[in-house]
């Protein structure tokens, strides 16, 4: 068939795909154009892709070529496009993905809490038995600010912070603490097992502060504060650990695949737990923004949700999603 | 083998499609142009927050949070595959394969930024685009995604007039397409050009000058199957 008799045959039907398009993309074509028709899409696409199959074995000059392809391409673009439903998926994370993803990465997350809390707890006992090894750890600036911050006599442990400061603090957590996640996790593309390393350092800092404000005598201070949202911020941090090096793991030991495709693969299974990272770091910045930090609130108060709280996180990534049949 | 940057998918309709991968330069480009949009946006907002005082200061860390983490992806989940500086520069991220990026993937490789980021001035990721034959760096290979060329290619012109002239000897496919291309794009050379190209034919070599052209274009015809 000629080229030009080939067009004349199909152009009806191009304009009327390209019209579809349109009408379902519904941002160019003046308004008031009728909505495409979803249903007809997929014959459209698989006759416009036997059409393009032919232009080009039939040698049609580019032009016809060219503009096929476009259709097509469009078409395909529309057709497998993914749909997303954001309340759906939240859900779907919350109550299935997340547990699920973390306990299928069980050794890993175990690993990440035994190297962030076993520093964490040797630093603690070995400062609270020498108070100078101390210096070991923390510069004596450091020790300086950490000792005005927690004075229980200091000025703001005696009134009421302002709402405002609430709102400063809580956008900090957020842009500070959720961006460290999000990179504790991303750098195990880059360093392997790295983030579970990292999780080693972040404990002996901690149990360094912990144990000094303790002999200080601030521990109870200090105690209140974190209590309540250390639940979520501390297993956060481990959790994004754990996910930077399931990444780093798909690199070093790619198993049966590629690095490329193991790497791939790796990310699929850690996503599910940044996600849950991500999620427990902002629940983390609410609650130590607007209830962890509030004087009005009595300690054995703050304690108890505490206590719930470390219960109900634990109770989630352990038992979450064991009924749902996948 | 073929050095370009067409990579070829075949789609369950059984076509073949291309996808013409970007390289880091034009990438680049389009990174700056969202580093610009993303400091303009912040800097709009610093303005009337900051008449808010430590409540605004808060939420202008929040909103640069959002730029930094969220931003991509809500671009690229919403906007068919491309960020403002993506659009500008006719980019879009897809699937590897040409299906619109998924929102697992593209949380995936804007997470990974960092990553590619490492050790300073995204070293890592320039390492890792310059050994892949998709110019994918690392947020791309675990992500499984591309960024290429969106469609919108020069148009090409149509088969100049001519009188349709039989081709003088039998030739293969590629022979034949190479004569329609070199007609349908003369027009975007200069004369003299089109005259230079036309006698590296053999057969047409020392002929007068725009006959060879000319004839190329009768043979296009031809080839068309315009008999005239």
């Amino acid at each position: 068939m000629r080229e030009d008799r080939f067009v004349q045959v199909h152009q009806a039907e191009w304009a009327a795909l390209a019209a579809t398009l349109d009408g379902l993309d519904g941002q160019k074509g003046p308004a008031g154009r009728p909505p495409g028709d979803p249903a007809a899409l997929p014959a459209a696409l698989r006759r416009i892709s036997q059409q393009l199959s032919l232009a080009r074995h039939r040698g049609y000059t580019p032009a016809l070529v060219q503009r096929l392809h476009e259709l097509a391409m469009r078409g395909h673009l529309r057709l497998y496009r993914p749909r997303l439903d954001l309340a759906q998926r939240l859900r779907d994370l919350v109550s299935v993905e997340i547990p699920q993803a973390v306990r299928r990465e069980g050794w890993l997350v175990l690993l990440g809490h035994l190297l962030f809390y076993g520093p964490l707890l040797a630093v603690f006992v070995v400062i609270r038995l020498d108070p100078s090894a101390v210096g070991l750890v923390l510069d004596p600036l450091t020790v300086l600010t950490l000792e005005a911050m927690y004075d229980p006599a200091g000025e703001h442990f005696l009134r009421e912070r302002e709402v405002d400061s609430d709102l400063l603090m809580f956008g900090f957590y957020i842009w500070n603490n959720v961006g460290i996640g999000f990179r504790t996790f991303a750098s195990g593309a880059a360093l392997g097992l790295g983030p579970v390393f990292f999780l080693a350092y972040n404990g002996v800092h901690i149990g360094a502060v912990a144990s000094h404000l303790h002999n200080v005598g601030m521990g109870g201070t200090l105690s209140a504060f974190v209590v309540g949202h250390g639940s979520f911020e501390l297993t956060a941090i481990v959790l994004s650990g754990a996910a930077g090096a399931r990444l780093g793991l798909g690199l070093l030991a790619p198993g049966p695949y590629s690095r490329g495709e193991a790497l791939r693969r790796s990310a699929l299974r850690a996503l599910p737990i940044v996600q849950g990272a991500g999620l427990m770091l902002v629940a983390a910045a609410v609650v130590e923004a607007f209830w962890s930090s509030s004087s009005t609130v009595p300690d054995p108060l703050k304690y108890a949700v505490g206590a719930a709280l470390w219960l109900l996180v634990y109770a989630w990534l352990l038992l979450g999603g064991r009924r749902a049949h996948r | 083998m073929r050095l370009d940057t067409v990579r070829q998918i075949e789609t369950p309709e059984g076509v073949v499609l291309e996808l013409r991968v970007a390289g880091p330069w034009t990438r680049g480009l389009a990174l700056a142009i969202d580093q610009v949009v993303r400091s303009m946006v912040l800097s709009v907002a610093a303005g009337p927050l900051a008449f808010l005082g430590e409540a605004g200061m808060g939420m202008l860390l929040l909103l640069a949070f959002l730029m930094e983490w969220l931003y991509p992806v809500v671009f690229e989940l919403r906007f068919g595959g491309a960020t403002p500086g993506k659009t500008a520069m006719g980019l879009a991220v897809v699937m590897a394969d040409g299906t619109p990026v998924t929102p697992a993937a593209s949380l995936l490789r804007n997470l990974l930024r960092f990553a590619d980021l490492l050790p300073m001035g995204f070293l890592l990721g320039l390492l890792t685009m310059s050994f892949d034959r998709s110019f994918r760096r690392l947020g791309d290979l675990a992500a499984g995604t591309v960024v290429v060329h969106r469609e919108r290619l020069r148009p090409v012109g149509a088969l100049p007039e001519a009188r349709p002239l039989a081709v003088p000897a039998a030739l293969l496919p590629e022979e034949q397409r190479a004569i329609i291309a070199f007609a349908t794009r003369t027009s975007t050379w200069s004369p003299e050009r089109a005259q230079e190209l036309a006698s590296t034919v053999p057969t047409l070599a020392g002929s007068p000058p725009g006959e060879a052209v000319r004839r190329l274009h009768g043979m296009a015809r031809w080839l068309q199957g315009d008999r005239g």
